[in-house]
């Protein structure tokens, strides 16, 4: 195991110093002058042209450059956004709590759905139901998650009026920031003296439709994944043992078969995480909501260069540490691999 | 000579029939393979098929809704958009730009996943980690962002789109190519081929590759609609194909402000990429069965 885990945090390495390349490079990249495309048509005053140069640290040798990005990434600082001009760091952890929310959510709803459906789906195999199950989540699986957001707003909010269109939380209220997730925020108990549950209620209301957008295709991929996964647990001999013994159906399927077939749900479930990221910049962009996918778009449109190499960074470190947790965790939780 | 074409001749007729018979059992494989024909067809005969021009303009013709609507009109079976052009022409015209999109991707993506991925498997050693390092790096960042980050760098377009897209999909070609290889050049034939002083790309291209088709063409077909989706998502968020062009992606998101108002002008173009896409994982899965007894699940 510490060999296994030695070798996988060197592959790490490279990984970490590309990322962190790409990211350095991406605004250098770009054809023509950075800086003058930053300060767009009108900021051609050369002294400001020069001031924002030397703010980039663009005015100093490449190599240079990227030595000094690097000591100050490290040390958390990624610059600061050319239009709120606030440090990139602190509008990242601004918004990612709406982003985490929300992620949340969506794999709860795909997990809650997913695994019974999966489950059913494999116990009831070539039935109606099975037929239908799976053809519903390969229609899942191949949605558009943006047009799927705006027909949802079509259903349940403009025919239905049941939910909101945008947004995270009705303007009336006014929750303080403590975690920056509003399900828990709201429950705090000044907020719950003041509006009573109206906030809770409210966020909840309002995370519904992205949460179903964005959970969609995860919840068709643990759907497959459960049913397959269950199905070849169901092969094994110590199934027919366990049935041979006369324990019930239920205690089967849900004491040896499900427990047995987990390891490879919960591998898949980990390595969601990137299409959640992928999920959060479209259903963020439909339903205004405020969390870093809508705002790294927002900072492509505005070229905000420092917003989206700080960005990506960002997320980049994330999606490897969690598939290299996965991993761990994967070859931990199967002794054969070990 | 003559013998022997003919035998050629039967054993790839039976072949195909053996394929098509295991192909036909899969009934959701059918209906795919019905909707990727309709939907070439359709991009195909978009000139002869479609009633009006893609970027034809009928002033005074606003957002008409669909014939079955209370105002719809034969002259506009699925209605008009905000600029009084006709919907059902964009989508037909949009079936082209999507299939060629999606075409464009594949082939660069399959082409240089693919000699990478031979690369990787056949050297080994440094070539290995090399290579296999830097589909690490792409593969750390979701898909859509690196599209995000690709055409933020060399600005958006048709052309851009097709690069950033295809860069995306490079990394699933090339991983499933190396362990096929892995696999395959242990064999005895390729031994073979070595003793009798074969180059290592002529064993690559003549020996190895052609035992990695069936899972190349059927990695090609769902690579096809990640492509096709990821254009339209990149369309829809205004970082991909630019108007007035007729695409899908960019039909959505110009119908968003009307939403309340004309919701089929969001509807339709939506239940396009749906059916196209999933046409195409339907097919694809149908192809792995048939063609990789292996992979069946």
């Amino acid at each position: 195991m510490r060999k296994f885990l030695k070798e996988k945090i060197l592959q790490l390495i490279p990984t970490l110093v590309g990322i962190s390349l790409l990211s350095f490079i991406v605004i250098r990249l770009v054809p023509g002058d950075p800086v003058m495309l930053m300060l767009g048509e009108r900021g051609a005053d050369p002294q400001v042209y020069m001031e924002m140069k030397k703010n980039l640290g663009l005015d100093k040798p490449m190599l240079e450059q990227y030595a000094i990005y690097m000591k100050n990434a490290v040390q958390g600082d990624f610059g600061r956004s050319l239009v709120s001009k606030r440090p990139v760091t602190k509008e990242f952890f601004d918004r990612f709590p709406a982003t985490l929310e929300l992620g949340i959510c969506a794999m709860i709803f795909a997990i809650l759905i997913g695994i019974p459906a999966g489950v059913y789906a494999a116990t009831n195999r070539n039935s109606m139901p099975d037929y239908l199950l799976m053809g519903t989540s390969l229609i899942g699986y191949s949605m558009p998650i943006f047009w799927w957001g705006l027909i949802l707003i079509i259903i349940f909010s403009v025919n239905l009026g049941i939910t909101p269109v945008s947004g995270r939380l009705d303007v009336l209220f006014d929750v303080p920031t403590v975690t920056g997730m509003l399900l828990i925020d709201s429950l705090n108990p000044k907020v719950i003296e003041m509006d009573g549950l109206g906030p809770f209620v409210s966020a909840l209301r309002h995370l519904i439709l992205p949460t179903i957008a964005m959970g969609t295709i995860p919840l068709a991929v643990v759907a497959r994944m459960t049913r397959s996964s269950v199905l070849e647990v169901l092969r094994a001999p110590y199934i027919q043992t366990a049935k041979a013994k006369g324990q019930s159906h239920t205690k089967v399927i849900w004491k040896h078969a499900f427990r047995n077939a987990l390891i490879p749900i919960v591998t898949v479930i980990g390595l969601l995480f990137g299409s959640i990221i992928t999920g959060a910049i479209l259903t963020e962009t439909i339903f205004s909501w405020p969390g870093i996918g809508k705002w790294l778009v927002a900072s492509i449109h505005a070229r905000d260069y420092p917003v989206i190499q700080g960005g990506i960074l960002f997320i980049a470190i994330m999606v490897i540490t969690i598939n290299f947790l996965v991993d761990i965790i994967y070859t931990y939780a199967n002794p054969k691999l070990r | 000579m003559s013998t022997q074409i003919i035998e050629e001749k039967i054993t790839f007729k039976t072949q195909a029939k053996e394929f098509w018979e295991h192909f036909s059992e899969n009934k959701g494989a059918v209906v795919g393979l019905g909707l990727v024909l309709s939907f070439v067809v359709l991009a195909l005969l978009a000139p002869l098929i479609s009633p009006h021009g893609a970027s034809e303009v009928f002033p005074g013709m606003l957002r008409l809704p669909p014939i079955w609507a209370d105002g719809g009109t034969t002259q506009f079976l699925l209605g008009t958009d905000d600029l009084g052009r006709d919907v059902l022409s964009r989508l037909i015209w949009g079936a082209q730009i999507s299939l060629f999109v999606g075409v464009s991707i594949v082939v660069i993506s399959t082409v240089t996943g693919t000699l990478l991925g031979l690369m990787a498997g056949y050297f080994g050693g440094k070539v290995d980690t090399v290579i296999m390092r830097m589909i690490d790096i792409l593969m750390a960042y979701p898909s859509i962002l690196l599209a995000i980050i690709v055409v933020s760098v060399i600005g958006p377009g048709l052309t851009n789109a097709i690069i950033a897209v295809a860069l995306v999909n490079i990394p699933s070609f090339t991983r499933l190519v190396r362990a096929n290889v892995l696999e395959i050049k242990e064999r005895q034939f390729v031994m073979a081929a070595q003793t009798f002083g074969a180059g290592p790309w002529r064993i690559m291209i003549k020996e190895i590759l052609p035992n990695c088709m069936a899972t190349l063409i059927v990695q090609t077909t769902l690579g096809l609609s990640e492509g096709i989706l990821s254009t339209a998502a990149l369309g829809f968020l205004g970082l991909g194909v630019q108007p007035p062009t007729p695409e899908w992606g960019i039909m959505l998101s110009d119908a968003r402000p009307y939403i309340q108002s004309s919701p089929w002008l969001v509807t339709f173009p939506g239940l396009c990429i749906l059916a196209v896409v999933l046409g195409l994982n339907l097919f694809g899965d149908g192809l792995r069965d048939a063609l990789d007894p292996k992979l069946k699940r």
